[in-house]
């Protein structure tokens, strides 16, 4: 539905997008992931024809964004981060204003801006002027919006942002409810977001796509598979962090052996399991019994999250705000 | 052509619906009425003078009053420095700023259609004003035998000055995202427009003729006689197609910049 190819868009001074280069999928809802900053709003603009791209093609339902922006255009909607509203306007008659840009009339619009209100939750206030409505109600104004045409391709930029967490679970029901019928776009920083509401993830960083997969896969990293740290010294003096790597390889059920740092005669390690293989018994016993010392070991958690910051080069986990963990509890 | 009239809805909705376009109707009907009122005066006291001192001249309302009234410098001015930019400076500076802007760029809609249809509720708006100021004249018609065709041609004139200015209005407009930075620049360049006439009153040389040329009061003059000069119609009209023109330029270079 989406084909992006070598999309590179540069402004005066920073390259924000860099020959990224992704497919989506019919029917499929992916996540575009990333850091403040990162260039999935650009890319977004760029799908949306509202800007051009600088090298690089992207193409919509088949149709090039530079070649027939109106065919792409007729096709996508589009919920840009703060949502495109006229306060001075009651819901109906924007979303009815809405729908003759998109080459709507008459009577089926006139049903479709029912059916949209009743479908995003606003039919209750929607003789009320936008200018007075609460973040969360202009959120499901600006997502009724991107569907009122029923457009094949949806593209959300961040559409929870800024909302409560039960804004936030009310509208990603309403995403995952759209899924069906529509090839979904969105984009966002917060993590258990895209392992909520997406099956595929694409992270981009500094204008770079670090990382395709599905969330099931993703998952799997995180969860089947087990992560342990690891600290041996050799008993009588120093022992060679090479010899001790290549005997932790031989373990079964590793997957693969890290070597992070040597302090003095102790050497740090990071050892990865193969997926649903418990390690951690068997490295201390083969440890113990070349005669070294297990000075430390400890499961490091590897959560979407550290995959996440692994990709994009972040400092540290705890990023995600309160609220998100408020809505993980709600959702459990 | 159906895009630009769903445009131009849309903004005269937000005229009429915000107090902008009732507070320029009061107070410009006001002002206007009082020059009118002024003009009225004026004319009774001469025709009087003239029967007292025995004389009787023809007094012409089209020459003595409806001319003074179209003519007059106030007006000329509140239209150039505070109508035409109050009315265009939010047009695109509102939608860059609150992201409107993105919903019509990304609609399957053309950008010259968004334009005319700004473009047009300006004007529309503008009309509405001058036809508040028109029903002034309506008494003169009921009390006297004024020609109307002369009225007609000032009117031509007042609506043909303001689709041009609005035309540059609506350009500055969509150059920046702030609405005073709009409002004052918009209000400069007229300013320049209005005086760039004034070396003509001294020098005869090409270049006073040419600045009095761009000048955009210069123009309105004949249209006050009545004299539908094609010319000036011209002027205004290439006013009209360069304002838009520069729009539309700038729109597509809002694309590119970004």
């Amino acid at each position: 539905m989406i084909t992006v190819q070598g999309l590179t868009k540069r402004y005066a001074h920073t390259l924000a997008v860099d020959h990224i280069s992704f497919e989506v999928q019919k029917g499929q809802i992916v996540g575009f992931l990333g850091p403040n900053g990162a260039g999935k709003t650009t890319t977004m603009r760029i799908l949306t024809c509202f800007l051009p791209p600088s090298e690089g093609t992207a193409t919509v339902a088949g149709f090039d964004v530079l070649d027939q922006p109106m065919e792409v255009k007729k096709r996508i909607g589009y919920l840009p981060e703060t949502p495109p509203l006229y306060p001075e306007m009651e819901i109906g008659e924007y979303l009815t204003f809405v729908g003759k840009l998109k080459g709507m009339s008459g009577a089926s619009l006139a049903s479709r801006v029912e059916e949209v209100e009743e479908r995003c939750a606003i039919a209750d206030v929607r003789n009320k002027l936008i200018g007075k409505l609460s973040k969360g109600y202009r959120q499901r104004v600006g997502l009724a919006q991107a569907i009122i045409h029923n457009p094949e391709v949806l593209i959300l930029d961040e559409p929870t942002a800024g909302l409560d967490p039960k804004q936030i679970i009310e509208t990603r029901d309403l995403i995952r409810s759209l899924a069906p019928d529509h090839t979904i776009l969105l984009s966002t920083h917060i993590l258990p977001e895209v392992e909520q509401t997406c099956e595929q993830v694409l992270i981009i960083n500094k204008g770079k796509l670090v990382a395709t997969d599905s969330v099931h896969n993703l998952q799997n990293r995180a969860r089947g598979a087990e992560s342990v740290l690891l600290e041996v010294e050799g008993r009588n003096g120093a022992v060679d962090a090479q010899t001790i790597q290549h005997r932790l390889e031989t373990v079964s059920g590793v997957s693969r052996v890290l070597f992070k740092e040597t302090r003095s005669n102790r050497s740090v390690f990071e050892v990865e399991s193969l997926k649903d293989r418990f390690i951690r018994g068997d490295l201390a016993r083969a440890i113990v019994e070349s005669g070294w010392n297990l000075n430390e070991l400890r499961p490091s958690a590897v959560s979407l999250e550290e995959i996440f910051l692994q990709l994009t080069g972040g400092e540290k986990a705890d990023e995600p705000a309160p609220a998100e963990a408020v809505v993980q509890g709600e959702n459990q | 052509m159906r895009n630009i009239w769903v445009i131009c809805q849309k903004e005269l909705h937000s005229y009429f619906v915000s107090p902008i376009a009732y507070v320029l109707l009061t107070m410009f009907s006001l002002i206007f009425g009082y020059v009118f009122w002024n003009e009225v005066r004026i004319f009774n006291l001469e025709s009087l003078q003239a029967q007292m001192s025995g004389q009787a001249p023809p007094m012409n309302v089209n020459e003595m009053l409806i001319r003074p009234v179209l003519s007059n410098g106030l007006i000329g001015f509140i239209i150039v420095v505070l109508i035409v930019p109050l009315i265009t400076m939010r047009l695109f500076a509102e939608e860059k700023r609150t992201g409107t802007i993105e919903l019509l760029a990304t609609s399957p809609i053309r950008d010259i259609e968004i334009i005319l249809g700004k473009w047009l509720a300006a004007l529309a708006l503008y009309a509405s004003l001058l036809f508040f100021t028109a029903l002034n004249f309506g008494f003169l018609f009921k009390y006297g035998n004024p020609d109307w065709r002369p009225l007609a041609v000032g009117y031509l004139g007042l609506l043909l000055e303001g689709g041009a200015l609005l035309a540059v209005g609506t350009f500055i407009s969509a150059l920046t995202r702030n609405q005073i930075i709009a409002a004052v620049g918009t209000i400069g360049v007229f300013l320049l427009l209005w005086i760039l006439e004034w070396p003509s009153g001294y020098e005869t040389a090409t270049w006073a003729q040419v600045m009095a040329y761009c000048s955009v009061n210069k123009h309105y003059e004949s249209f006050t006689k009545g004299v539908l000069d094609s010319k000036d119609a011209i002027y205004y009209i290439s006013l009209i197609f360069l304002g838009l023109f520069l729009t539309s330029r700038s729109m597509e270079s809002l694309r590119w910049r970004s």
